[in-house]
This record gives structure tokens, sequence and C-alpha cells, in this order.
């Protein structure tokens, strides 16, 4: 009688012994994902091995890259010395082979480990690694579920490509944004200076010390954050640059609340929207450019506003929008790294209308987990 | 009322409309414009220090020590040293790591050590809760005040000060201006010194009587200028366990904690640390002259309104009723940026961790978190008029020293917490601490033992947060996050030391 109810409860609770099977087998494959996700390294093979076992259930795996051992998990570790030449052989014949009995013998009389499965691990067509399966024989079905796996495993190397190439992407964008600054700003700077050598050398030679700083924060290399003092020092040296260029027509008003100079923001994420307003706000004859930080207890803003001739509110929605034919590059960058930064939440905020000026709203967060200088 | 009230009336109008001028048309002043290039330049350690003092010296420092010094005499000096001296541990073991964190508020540290929402769900609660305690005496305080100098009745004063605070926060200005705070202290500096100076004067002129020789309401005569004159084992109790609050419970204040922020480095978050010791330092000598020169001319008087009341015994005439003004405004000014400090970091964790963006925007969800952060502490102290303004500091100093004390310490200094050790050592510290508070909310008995362990609650409720949050890490070691060792190079290595610090990516 007990067993009567019994069993049905079993069968809704835990599965039948395939479900239950496939459970297991799912959650291994979903603790190794997250290591595989970051590439084939010695590290994230490391950490991806032992759920792999689990998952084809051999006495022992091995994780190569094309000429080398990346891991090894299970017993009989003599046998780690192998994996390096089977898996240059599979590398040359790019296809799941069975290992020739002199590549696995180790003349120990009882080692249970008799035979090798080795499957290439290919990414975008190229053969990158093997999986090798060692057992005591090599059965079809353990072909069939080494070469599975492998793919799976494929798979998932697939998708970090995926997203190193994203990061990768954004990193290019950023270094355009740094070449972008270069050649009419150095030629026009450049020629100011010039035109101070002569009239008033002091100033000209602090000109061409404040453009040495300029350049060697734009081109600086390292990192993807700053503070938004560093940037702003970076704004404020291009502003003098562009006075001394433009003298008078150009008026500038900083207001900004030392309490949110500590900020961490994006590397170059002001600078290109100042360049915008200098470029928008001088289209007459003389133009006035204001940049305001005000601190907002868990959040800084900052806002860049120009006077200029401003613009149609469809021509910024396009550019936000990525589209290259507008002449406001830098602000789909700048809006593109913001939210992948701080999220969807923190992107540019564009006010604007034909006459009527522009500004550009920058919110961000004093604090976001993974974000700092 | 009489034409006495006239001065004090007139301070306490003069400082709220002040408050609310600066925080309506305000901010301009704190960094005016065309001075183009100096965009850059940072908050320097000596001004931040002030903001710091401005913010942190409380209804408590201003009023409460004093009432202490001259009932309870020499032990409730601990109360000003372990306000000062927690700077001191403040300085030693949290400030630069702290700062070199990156984070704004509690939370934010927790989530960035830990990696783990959920203790930033237990630390938002947490800020919360000392936040409202450590609101509840300021309003209190307030209703003193305002009773003590214009004889209004005891509700008025929370429901004006909760006013003022409320409409500055909502409309956005007070924010956390630094100038402004700085200025506050040396404000409350001036409007105790100079009464203070005067009534020494008088007192010298009256053949400097010994304070001793009088016997006042709480010890007699000799005993009250004695440590534990009279406390026995019991005292000796309750005066380590308000040391250990005092001293480990100012790093868990959420008002104090964000004003590090804007230091540029660590670096400067030390000097400022150093002068903020000195600042507050140099304030909390006047408080128990006004503890000593009550006992010599008010003996009988209301501990928690001595400062207000004294001037006009001692000097009296036009002069007293001047100084009593210029105290009195001190006072309020006490409330109103201690209230408005505390205001702004409850509600900013209210609006981010409890409303959420997702439903409201960002200005929306500030303002609903800034009215729950000032309506509760406001009906408490309405519905709670006979807590001790200085006995509710401290608890609130008890809890923030029975769970952020811990986090923070450990969080800095030892790789081996994890997110469950956290959690269970913060809810062990609250639970232990927060019965105490309970319990000293409803009754202020406090002969037997019981009594006494649970109204000073500090010196076994840390102990215990900190015994828990160590045996509990250590039990769940495989939860130890990942990113800890690069967390914790970051939060000791010099800024100036070149180090890859971008090393976490987020693209």
């Amino acid at each position: 009688m007990s067993s009567g109810w019994r069993r049905p409860w079993r069968r809704t609770h835990l599965g039948t012994e395939a479900d239950r099977a496939t459970f297991r087998t799912l959650h291994s494959a979903s603790l190794a994902s997250p290591a595989l996700r970051e590439g084939l390294t010695v590290d994230s093979a490391g950490r991806s091995i032992r759920h792999l076992r689990d998952l084809l259930g051999t006495p022992a795996l091995a994780l190569t890259d094309v000429d080398s051992l990346l891991a090894w998990d299970g017993i009989a570790s003599h046998h780690e010395g192998q994996a390096a030449p089977i898996a240059q052989r599979t590398a040359e014949a790019g296809d799941t082979r069975v290992a020739d009995r002199d590549e696995v013998d180790c003349g120990r009389p009882g080692c249970e480990i008799r035979a090798a499965v080795a499957s290439p691990l290919v990414v975008e067509d190229r053969i990158v690694g093997t999986l090798q399966v060692y057992a005591p024989v090599a059965t079809a079905g353990l072909v069939q579920a080494a070469d599975e796996v492998a793919q799976w495993v494929s798979g998932q190397l697939d998708l970090a490509e995926l997203d190193a190439s994203r990061t990768r992407l954004m990193e290019a964008e950023v270094r355009a944004l740094r070449a972008q600054i270069s050649p009419h700003f150095i030629y026009n700077s450049l020629g100011a200076i010039a035109s101070f050598v002569r009239t008033d050398p002091e100033r000209a030679r602090e000109l061409l010390l404040e453009f040495a700083d300029f350049t060697r924060y734009s081109f600086r290399r390292h990192g993807d954050y700053t503070t938004l003092a560093e940037e702003l020092r970076s704004v404020e040296r291009y502003l003098l640059l562009e006075q001394a260029r433009f003298g008078d027509r150009l008026g500038v008003t900083l207001r900004i609340a030392p309490e949110v100079l500590p900020v961490t923001v994006p590397f170059l994420c002001i600078q290109p929207l100042v360049e915008n307003a200098v470029r928008h706000g001088l289209t007459g004859e003389s133009g006035h450019i204001s940049i305001v930080a005000r601190d907002l207890s868990q959040e800084a803003l900052i806002e860049i506003e120009d006077d200029g001739a401003g613009n149609d509110p469809e021509t910024i929605r396009r550019a936000l929008a990525g589209d290259p034919s507008t002449d406001s590059v830098g602000l789909a960058n700048v809006d593109a790294r913001l939210r992948a930064t701080f999220g969807d939440d923190y992107g540019l905020v564009v006010e604007t209308a034909p006459g009527a000026g522009t500004k550009v709203i920058v919110r961000v967060p004093k604090f976001a987990a993974g974000v700092h200088a | 009322m009489t034409g006495a009230e006239v001065p004090s009336i007139v301070a306490v109008v003069l400082v709220a409309v002040a408050t609310l001028a600066i925080g309506t048309w305000g901010l301009r002043f704190s960094r005016t414009t065309s001075d183009f290039f100096v965009a850059s330049r940072t908050v320097r350690p000596a001004l931040n220090a002030s903001a710091i003092g401005g913010e942190y010296l409380s209804a408590a420092s201003f009023l409460g020590v004093a009432g202490l010094v001259m009932a309870f005499g020499a032990d409730m000096l601990w109360y000003p040293v372990g306000w000062t001296a927690g700077y001191l541990l403040l300085l030693a073991l949290v400030a630069a790591p702290l700062r070199r964190s990156g984070a704004y508020t509690l939370p934010d540290f927790a989530e960035a050590r830990l990696g783990s929402a959920r203790v930033r769900a237990v630390c938002s609660v947490l800020v919360v809760a000392i936040g409202w305690l450590y609101l509840f005496p300021q309003f209190q305080g307030a209703g003193l005040t305002l009773e003590a100098a214009l004889g209004a009745p005891r509700w008025v004063g929370p429901v004006v000060v909760g006013l003022v605070v409320l409409v500055n926060v909502m409309s956005g200005g007070m924010r956390s201006i630094t100038f402004v705070q700085a200025f506050q202290y040396w404000l409350k500096l001036t409007a105790l010194l100079v009464p203070a100076l005067a009534m020494v004067l008088v007192w010298v002129g009256d053949g400097a009587p010994n304070p001793t020789d009088v016997a006042g309401v709480g010890d007699p005569g000799p005993l009250w200028s004695l440590p534990l004159g009279s406390g026995g084992g019991q005292g000796l109790y309750l005066t380590y366990s308000l040391i250990v609050a005092t001293f480990l419970g100012t790093m868990g204040l959420p008002h104090v904690v964000v004003r590090f922020y804007t230091n540029p480095d660590g670096r400067a978050a030390r000097r400022t640390t150093l002068v903020v010791l000195a600042l507050l330092g140099f304030f909390y000598l006047l408080p128990p002259v006004y503890g000593a020169l009550g006992r010599v001319y008010a003996a009988s008087g209301t501990a928690d309104v001595l400062v207000l009341e004294l001037p006009r015994l001692v000097v009296g005439g036009v002069g007293g009723d001047l100084l009593t003004a210029l105290v009195t405004g001190g006072a309020f000014a006490a409330f109103l940026s201690t209230s408005s400090g505390l205001s702004i970091a409850v509600a900013g964790v209210i609006s981010q961790d409890v409303i959420g963006r997702s439903e409201h925007s960002g200005v929306t969800s500030f303002r609903l978190g800034a009215v729950v952060a000032v309506v509760v502490p406001c009906v408490l102290a309405v519905a709670a008029p006979d807590v001790g303004v200085a006995r509710a500091v401290g608890l609130a100093f008890a809890v923030a020293a029975s769970t952020f004390c811990p986090l923070l310490v450990l969080g800095i200094w030892w790789r081996g917490l994890t997110p469950a050790g956290a959690i269970a050592g913060l809810l062990a510290g609250f639970v232990g601490s927060g019965t105490g508070v309970a319990y000293s909310l409803r009754s202020s008995e406090a002969t037997s033992w019981l009594a006494v362990l649970l109204s000073q609650p500090a010196a076994w409720s840390v102990p215990l947060a900190f015994a828990t949050m160590w045996s509990v890490s250590r039990a769940t070691p495989s939860q130890v996050p990942r990113h800890t060792p690069r967390f914790l190079v970051r939060l000791h290595t010099p800024e100036d030391l070149r180090l890859e610090r971008g090393l976490e990516r987020h693209v």
C-alpha cells in the first residue's frame, strides 16, 4: 500500500532515472559553461574540466590547445605526457579520432587506461585545441559522446570569442575617438600657438606645454576608466587651446561641484561632447559654452551646453542610433559606452532644437560595481 | 512669552530661513563661475574635515554632553572622548582603504567587497535603521530647544525641523555641499565658544567657586570629579560598553562614510581624518566647561537643556539674552545640518535599494525616500519624548558598532570574509544591539544586571558580531569571492604606486 502512493510522488519530484540523468548532465554543463565562456586558457580549462569529466563519466580527461596540455583530470596522470602528441596529430587530422595503441601505451601492467579518443575544438572554422577522453576501451558510444561534448565546448568557446570581439570593437571605437581628435585640432592648435611665438613667447610656451599634456592624456593606452577630475582637466586644456585660437569669440563658463570630481567615468566620455559643443556652438560670430557638474548625492550630473545653431532632434536621434552620415560621431560612441558601463538608465540625454542651442546631459552613478579608475 | 525670548526667536528664524535660502537658491556661491580653469580643483582636506565636523556634531554633542557631565560627572566625559576617538580608529583602520574601494555608501562597499546583492540588501536596511535611530534624537533635541528657549510645546520642534529638512532635501538644495557643512562647524563652535568665554569671565569674577563643592542632582560633591565615583561594577561595565560603542561606531555612520568619497585619494582621506580629530578635540573641550559651570550656577536645572539656560543664569540681563540667542541658533543649526546629512543618506538608500529605479524616475523616488526618511523618526520623537538625547545617540552608535564595524574591519583586513559570514554577523550584531535599543526605548530602569547589559549592549554585541562573522566565514570557505585578493591589493596600495588597477573588465 505504501509503495502505491510513494511511487507517483517520487516520479513527480525527482523524475525517472532517465530524467535524473538528463538533469545531472545539464547541471554539469551549466557548471562548466562560465569558465569556458572566458576562452580556452590554462585557467579556464582547469576550472571546467572536472565538470566536463562528470558529463562524460570517464576515468580521465584532458584539455589541450593545438600543441600542449592545458588541464588533466582523473586517474593515471602519468599519461599526461601523451596528450600533447595526440593533440598535434588530431589537429592535423581535423576530425575526431581514436588514438593508436602505441600512442597510449604506458607499459604499466595495472594501468586502466588503454585507449584515448581525441576530438578537435573548433572556433570559427579554426582548430584551437582538443578534448581527449581516456578510457579502458574506445567504444563507438565513447567516440560519439566525446564528439558531442567537444562540439558543445566549441560552441561555448565561440561565444567567448564573440564576447572578446565585442570588447575589441569597443576598444577600437575608443581608439578611433582618440585618433579622431587629432588632425584638425592638432593643426589648428599648432597654428594658434605659432601666432603667439613672436608676440607673446611666454604664452606660446605655456600653450605648448598644455598641448603636450593634452595629447599625452588623449593618447594614453591603459585603462578604460578615469576620474571626472582627470577628464575635466583635459577638457580645460582643450578649451584653453581653443580659446588661444578663437580669442574672445569663444566664451566659456565652468561650474563644477568639487564633490563630484572623484567620480569614475569611462575614459574620454566628456571631451568629445565638449568638442561637439565647440564645433556647433561657434557657427555664428561668437559662441558660449557652459559646462556644469552637479552633485545629486548618489549620482553626478554633467551638462554641456552651447548657444549655437542647435539641431533637429531627429538628426540627433539618428546620430545616437549610430547613423554615420551625421557629423556628431562622438555622440553615439559616448552614449554606447555609458550604457555599456552603467546600464541603459544612464544613456545621454540631448535637448536641442533648430536655433535654440544644444544641451547634452550626462548622468553617472557615484558607484558601480567593477568600475574604477 | 516675555521680551527675553525675542532674540532666541530671531536666531531660530534666521537659521531656518538661511538654511532654506541656501537650499533653494544657494549652490551658486559654493563654486561660482566664470573663473575659468579651476574646475578640477578638488576639496582640500581641511575644508572637507570642517564639513565632516559640521555634519557630525549633532544635538547630542551640542546639548547632551554638557547636561550629562553636570549631572553624572567625569564618567560622562567618555562620550566626547569616544566620539572623537572613533575617528582615530577610522583613521588607522578604514579611511584610506575605504576611499580606495571607490564605494560611495556602506552598501556600495559591501557589494564591491563581497559581490553579493543579498549583503547589499541587508546593509541597506541597516543604514536606514541606524539613520532613523540617529535622526530621532536630533528631532527630539529640537523639541527640547524650542521648549526651553521659546516656551513652545514639545512637538513643535520636531515638526519644524522635520519640515525645514524635508523642504531642503526635496528641493535638491543643501545636498551635501561641502562649503555649507564646513560653515556649520564654525557656526556651532562660535555659538558655544563665545558664551563659554563670557561665562568663564563671570565665574572668575565670582571668585572661581569649585564645582565639586556643590551637591548636584547626581553624585554628591567630590565624587562628581572622580571617574567611576559611585558606579561600582555596573558603572565599570557601562563605561567600557560606552567606549566600545563610540570608538567603533563612528565608522558605521551612514552620513560620515559618504563624506570620504569627496577626498581625491586615500592619502587625502587620512589627512582629512587627522584634521577632523583636531577640530572635534577642540570642540569637545567646551561642553564639559558648560557642565562644570552648570554645577556651580544651575545645579538643579534640566540636564538636556543646560546649555540653553546657562548663559541667562550666569550672565543675566540683555547680554544673557543675546548669548542665549546665539546658543539657541547654534543648537538649531546643529539639528538642521546633522539631520539634513542623515536624511539625504537615508533617502538615497531608500530610493536606490528599496523603491528602485524601475518604477519611478530618479527624482520622484528620491523625494519619496526623503519623506519616509524624515517622517518616521519625526513621529518617533513626538511619540517618545522622554528618552535622553545623548543616550539615544549612544544607541545608534551601539548598533553601528555591532554591524558595520565588523563588516568594514574584517572586509578590509581579512581575506577570508564570505557573504554568508557577513550576513550572519550583521544580523547577530543587529539583533543583539537592537534588543538593547528596543528595551531602552521602552524602559529607563537600570539597576539589575540584565537591564544594565541591555541598556548599553555594545560590550557584548560587538564581540558577538565579530565572532559570528568570523566563524560563519570559516565554515563557508568555498564562498570567498574570487576577486578578493585583487580587491584587497587595490584597497591597500597607495595611489602613487604604479599598478594596473583596471583589471576588472566591465565592458
